[in-house]
């Protein structure tokens, strides 16, 4: 389940947020961001021009406000999206707060402590109705567990020492049992603190593409701030005067204060937006080297395919009746508590309405399957002048050796099927009563609904899908046929995960994989993105660089569509930023230039009002543009899995070819509604 | 605006295409240190001996600081031996007119121009350069500074192309290779194809005829120092003259003119540059100069697709290239030919267009496109005065000039300067797309950004800051013949071509001043080497990147969508970056034009 997203006007978040904006105006601050802090600088002078200016008071004040605003505006976007991260946590953070655990002392004895003071290795004691105080691992006993608190599903699970299931998280609660737990972060270290930090701006580090963009932005500012500064002595020259506040309002409407406003809210709302689908993530990098896999691996079980293989099909020797493989099928199985064993029973009667019989009173006695028999079956005493019967079911060469030692015939027909059995990706079973061949059961995979569509949109992001499995060969390509993978890794050992992903990366590629057992650790670590399962072993979480609390192995291709729609938003919106610069030309330099050249009239395509209407609507444009993108910001530009030319044409026409041409209207709009106001 | 000027550039677009892919090809082999071409057999002794001497090893490869130093060391060396031989060419042979000494300040701007590709003139070639000056000082500088700007557009290539390595080429095998087997050959071909069409090439001193009809006229007083002389307001004094002779330029033209083309230096042996009768006498010698300009530069973007193993980049940057160019090329023919609202309100014809300032044999339409090609490289050779153009007809030249010269380009330089903006193009599009930006497989990070745009930063910084400083200077405006918007295009392009290394001027201002020498100078140095240094800096940091292998998700470097945006990429921040300052000169002189006004 996903955690919703606030609304974006809740005023629980917009309302701080409003104070945030002011509270942010401090320089250290602002100097993080380059753009914006020019921006600031430009609203102090023009409101220090308010005071020296001789003339166009009005017009100098208006100026100032709408620079202020536009500072406050970028300000309040990124206050909205922390906000929103911040509540987000905030329920995951859920009941940590205020935690009395037991710490189990050096003489054995507990102790109460705080929470807080929990330090990594310390040993505690939970019992059934208590919150667990923080990450660790069972060590000592099992209990059930509700962990709704972190991924809302109200089914508990069960954790226990040892083996897969020994991770635990802090702010779930014990519901039954006592267990022992060896805490495993030092406070301030876990998954969750370290996601309250990637969604507060003043604390976030920024990832390497944000980096990359804000130099862009800072140089482009730069470029701009010289070109405006260099504008004065050629005013100069051309025996033409334009005043500072004018001259701040062309550089501010220059330098990319859309994109350097909303730059910080894109970032944050993308952590809020992996929050919301309960990954936990250790860095912003990771998240952002998402959007960059070349390759994913997948374990087949679980992942691809339902649990567990079922029945699907009889198939009867020749000479058979069908009813007789069934009946014998059902015996054989009913007392296998395999969920395999279960599916032909169940399969049986579905298909054929045979009933579950009670055979416990004809004395029979069930063969259960081991590694060395490889097959199980059933017993039947001779009994009431029936013939004893020794019904078995098993892997094909198992049931060869069986029969020729029998002395019974194993049918052709039977090779047959059984090779095209496995061949189509089945598991084949011949069931035998005596030394007679009954037939085939065909075990399949299922394959879950709906994933080969999402391999099929993996492809067309240019993601290569790889399934894992230790089936054999066969049955793995007729399975990755059908899932629709690229490629498969068949008869996978652990460490052949590892040499897989190693290659991979050789090649330059980036990979990613999702595991959660104590095996997988290796190879999450070397994978550029490993999500580990929160079910899974605290090696596993520890060894990844996310972490999937409701433990959905396709969460993966959520993550990567995550991180796509962040850098998309943030390359859209600095396109968007960059072409809104046409149009204000086109209203700023005819405007400036009209007094001493009147002849420049035609270059107002706009037909705007005055030099004083052009210029005051373009920084109004500019101000308010920032607002009406935050919702964009927050939410991120829709990412579609239509390949990387589709995207980018509809994009550049969509950000480029609207950026240019938006502001056109929106600043004539403008330049008529304050002109009716008499504003100027 | 005729069929004949179309069907020209149709010819002209079909030949230049043509050639590409035999430049490509050959260049690959060039730019090889291990490279076969079909003049080994007579050039292999000739460059073992060259390294021999040089002592280099020409089996070692430099990294890109390795490679930035060779490069920076023999620039320097090269333009203090220029520097020396134009201080005392009165002491040394090849003389026969008896030039005297180079004053400092233009000894340094002439040594900083030449050693920089530019090219920019000071001087009247023809009545300040003795042979000696012309053929060993300047034309070293015509051969080693393309042939260095080839070679650092090799290096980048090469650091997109390779991976996981710090290596980029050995800048003196580079240098030595594209002179040789390069510019050399190719010259030496095209200078006789020249002299066939009447250019000469001779050492004779020049001839003296009498006038038919004495003419007088008023030039600048110069004192013995050649400094022109000024009056109190700083303006230079006037003095009237009478003409009875003719002094007709001669000497080795046909030579000099083919590097000059083929190298985009631009420098003309007579201050007519090509249109001297001399230096470009038919129509042919025309279109074939036109060609030369822009056939390395051409050559080079086969190459770069050949290098990165994707020929469809190749020629995504070659179509960029050319869409730019007509659309200059056609933007400046329109406006020539619309002629000046003035001369018509005095009874030029409207059909006439606007032939100030234009040879007669070369027209509006070889005019227009010679200046477009002119700018879009780095050449600097001119047919017809820029000063002259329409208002928004010599925009053109002075906004190619302020792109960065990236249509086609200086050799080389033309290259480097276009892979910039595709490297920005693809960084800020590439996010787009969902993914680490990504060209050619490399990973764009900051690094590649700051560099990117570093070399933005220096172009906008040296072209504005330079001629800000002047418009409100004394020294600046003193060199003014001309006042108004007029006069403010005239210091912009002025800073604009040397900032750029084009070389071509915009005439109507006196530069051969302490002042404006040193400037430019300063200008030149640091639009070549200042650029170089972030750009060879990129070439390093792409060379160590591992290489991902392409994807559908990949960002496309080729078909129309990536033209679209390189060519959208290249406009805006150009125009960004220039517009408020064309605005206040060509734009607004436009604009008055049309009102009758005149500068």
């Amino acid at each position: 389940m996903t955690h919703k997203a606030p609304s974006l006007f809740d005023w629980k978040i917009a309302g701080p947020a409003v104070g945030d904006a002011f509270k942010k105006l401090d320089p250290r601050l602002m100097f993080k961001n380059p753009v914006m802090f020019v921006t600031l600088v430009g609203a102090v002078l023009t409101t220090v021009g308010i005071f020296t200016a001789t003339a166009d008071r009005g017009f100098i004040t208006q100026l100032a406000v709408w620079l202020w605003f536009t500072v406050l505006f970028a300000n309040f976007a990124e206050a909205v999206a922390e906000g929103r991260g911040k509540a987000q946590a905030q329920v995951l953070r859920g009941t940590r707060v205020n935690t009395v655990a037991r710490r189990v002392g050096k003489n054995g004895e507990a102790e109460e402590v705080s929470a807080d003071n929990l330090r990594k290795g310390d040993v505690v004691i939970v019992r059934a109705g208590e919150p667990i105080p923080a990450d660790g691992d069972v060590i000592e006993g099992a209990a059930t567990v509700d962990e709704s608190a972190i991924t809302g599903e109200s089914a508990p699970v069960i954790r226990e020492s040892g083996g897969d299931r020994s991770a635990v998280t802090g702010g779930t609660r014990v519901l039954s049992d006592e267990i022992k737990i060896r805490i495993s972060i030092n406070p301030g270290e876990g998954f969750l603190d370290r996601m309250i930090s990637l969604v507060e701006g003043a604390a976030r580090q920024k990832t390497p593409n944000e980096i990359a963009l804000t130099i862009l932005l800072s140089a482009l500012t730069l470029i701009f701030l010289l070109v405006c500064v260099t504008l004065k002595p050629f005013s100069l020259y051309s025996a033409t005067v334009f005043s500072v506040p004018v001259l701040i309002a062309l550089l501010v409407c220059l330098i990319p204060t859309t994109i350097g406003g909303l730059l910080s809210a894109i970032g944050i709302a993308g952590m809020d937006r992996l929050l919301q689908h309960n990954v936990l993530a250790m860095s912003g990098r990771a998240v952002e080297a998402s959007g960059d896999v070349d390759v994913l691996l997948l374990d087949k079980t679980g992942t691809i395919t339902l649990g567990n293989r079922q029945a699907t099909d009889f198939l009867p020797a020749p000479g058979i009746a069908i009813e007789r493989l069934v009946d014998a099928a059902q015996l054989a199985s009913l007392a296998d508590e395999t969920p395999e064993g279960r599916s032909i029973a169940v399969l049986a009667k579905e298909k054929f309405g045979l009933r579950g019989r009670e055979v416990a009173a004809a004395h029979a006695v069930f063969v259960p399957f081991t590694a060395q028999t490889r097959m199980s079956g059933v017993d039947f005493p001779a009994l009431d002048g029936k013939p004893a019967r020794r019904i078995r079911k098993g892997a094909s060469e198992a049931m060869r050796v069986l029969i020729d030692r029998e002395g019974g015939v194993f049918p052709q027909a039977i090779v047959e099927t059984v090779d095209n059995v496995s061949r189509s990706g089945g598991t084949p079973l011949v069931v035998t009563d005596g030394k007679e061949v009954l037939g085939v059961i065909n075990l399949k995979d299922i394959v879950k609904g709906g994933i080969k569509e999402r391999f099929a949109q993996l492809r067309k992001m240019g993601i290569r899908t790889v399934m894992i499995t230790g089936d054999n060969k066969l049955t793995a390509a007729a399975i990755a046929a059908e899932a629709g993978v690229d490629d498969f890794l068949a008869e996978a050992k652990p460490e052949d995960k590892l040499a897989l992903i190693r290659k991979e990366q050789a090649g330059g590629r980036m990979v990613a994989m999702i595991g959660d057992g104590t095996n997988d650790a290796p190879a999450l670590a070397q994978a550029d993105v490993g999500v580990a399962m929160n079910t899974g072993t605290q090696a596993a979480k520890e060894a990844g660089n996310m972490v999937d609390l409701d433990s959905n192995p396709t969460k993966l291709i959520e993550i990567i569509e995550i991180s796509k729609q962040l850098l998309i938003t943030r390359g859209s919106l600095t396109t968007f930023s960059i072409a809104n610069d046409v149009a204000k030309y086109f209203a700023i330099i005819p405007a400036m230039l009209m007094a001493t050249f009147p002849a420049i009239s035609p270059l107002n395509v706009m037909h705007l009002h005055s030099p004083n209407s052009a210029i005051l609507s373009a920084i109004i444009f500019n101000a308010l543009i920032i607002v009406a993108l935050i919702p964009l910001a927050l939410r991120g530009v829709k990412f579609r899995p239509i390949g990387a030319l589709a995207i980018l044409q509809r994009n550049l026409i969509i950000y480029g070819g609207g950026g240019v041409l938006l502001p056109f209207v929106g600043i004539k709009v403008i330049d008529v509604l304050i002109t009716a106001l008499k504003l100027v | 605006m005729n069929s004949s000027g179309w069907i020209q550039l149709a010819l002209f677009v079909g030949a230049l295409a043509l050639i590409t892919k035999p430049m490509g090809l050959y260049l690959m082999q060039v730019l090889d240190a291990n490279g076969k071409t079909w003049l080994d057999p007579v050039l292999k002794p000739l460059e073992r001996l060259t390294y021999k001497i040089m002592g280099v090893r020409a089996g070692e490869e430099h990294d890109w600081r390795g490679y930035t130093w060779a490069m920076l060391l023999f620039s320097l060396a090269s333009c203090v031996f220029t520097y020396a031989i134009l201080r005392l060419q009165n002491f040394l042979p090849l003389n026969p007119q008896g030039f005297g000494a180079l004053s400092p300040d233009l000894a340094f701007n002439t040594a900083v121009s030449f050693t920089t590709n530019t090219n920019w003139q000071s001087y009247a070639g023809e009545s300040t350069m003795s042979y000696l000056s012309q053929m060993v000082a300047l034309t070293i500088h015509n051969f080693a500074s393309a042939a260095i700007g080839i070679a650092i557009a090799a290096a980048l290539v090469r650091g997109i192309a390779r991976h996981s390595t710090r290596l980029l080429g050995n800048f003196w095998v580079d240098t030595v290779r594209v002179t040789y087997y390069l510019l050399v050959p190719i010259c030496l071909v095209f200078a006789i194809v020249l002299v066939s069409q009447g250019m000469i090439q001779n050492f004779l001193p020049y001839t003296k005829a009498k006038l038919l009809e004495p003419m007088k006229i008023s030039v600048a007083k110069v004192d013995d120092k050649g400094q022109p002389v000024l009056d109190q307001a700083g303006k230079p004094v006037m003095e009237e003259q009478t003409i009875e002779d003719q002094t007709i330029v001669q000497g080795p033209m046909a030579s000099q003119v083919a590097i000059k083309m083929l190298g985009t230096n631009g420098g003309g042996y007579t201050n007519a540059n090509a249109a001297h009768p001399f230096e470009n006498p038919t129509p042919l010698s025309n279109f074939l100069q036109m060609l030369s300009i822009f056939s390395i530069g051409s050559g080079l973007t086969w190459y770069l697709g050949r290098m990165t193993k994707n020929q469809a980049h190749g020629w995504a940057i070659w179509a960029t290239m050319t869409i730019l160019f007509l659309t200059g090329a056609v933007v400046a023919w329109h406006y020539e030919a619309a002629g000046n609202p003035i001369h018509q309100q005095l009874g030029v014809s409207f059909a006439d267009g606007n032939m100030e300032g234009k040879e007669v044999r070369f027209g509006i339409f070889n005019s227009a496109v010679f200046a477009t090609i002119t700018t879009d490289a780095s050449c600097g050779a001119v047919n017809a005065m820029h000063d002259s153009f329409t208002a928004l007809g010599g925009l053109v030249p002075l906004f190619n000039i302020q792109l960065g010269e990236i249509i086609f380009g200086g050799v080389g330089a033309g290259l480097y300067g276009m892979l910039v903006f595709v490297v920005l193009a693809v960084f800020i599009a590439g996010l787009m797309v969902g993914r680490t930006p990504e060209y050619l497989g490399k990973k764009i990070g900051a690094f590649d950004v700051k560099m990117a745009m570093l070399t933005l930063l220096i172009l906008a910084m040296t072209i504005l800051g330079f001629s800000a400083w002047a418009v409100v200077s004394p020294w600046g405006l003193a060199g003014l013949n001309n006042s108004g918007p007029h006069g403010l295009s005239e210091i912009l392009y002025a800073f604009s071509s040397a900032t750029g290394n084009n070389g071509s001027a915009f005439a109507g201002l006196t530069a051969n001043t302490p002042w404006y020498n040193t400037a430019l100078g300063i200008a030149m140095l640091f639009g070549r080497f200042l650029m170089i240094v972030p750009i060879m800096a990129l070439a390093g940091s792409l060379a160590q990147k591992k290489l991902v292998p392409a994807s559908a998700g990949t960002f496309p470097v080729h078909g129309g969508t990536f033209v679209i945006l390189l060519i959208g990429t290249i406009l805006l921040v150009g125009a960004l970056n220039f517009l408020p300052v064309l605005a206040l000169g060509p734009i607004v002189e436009h604009f008055l034009t049309a009102q009758g006004k005149l500068f």
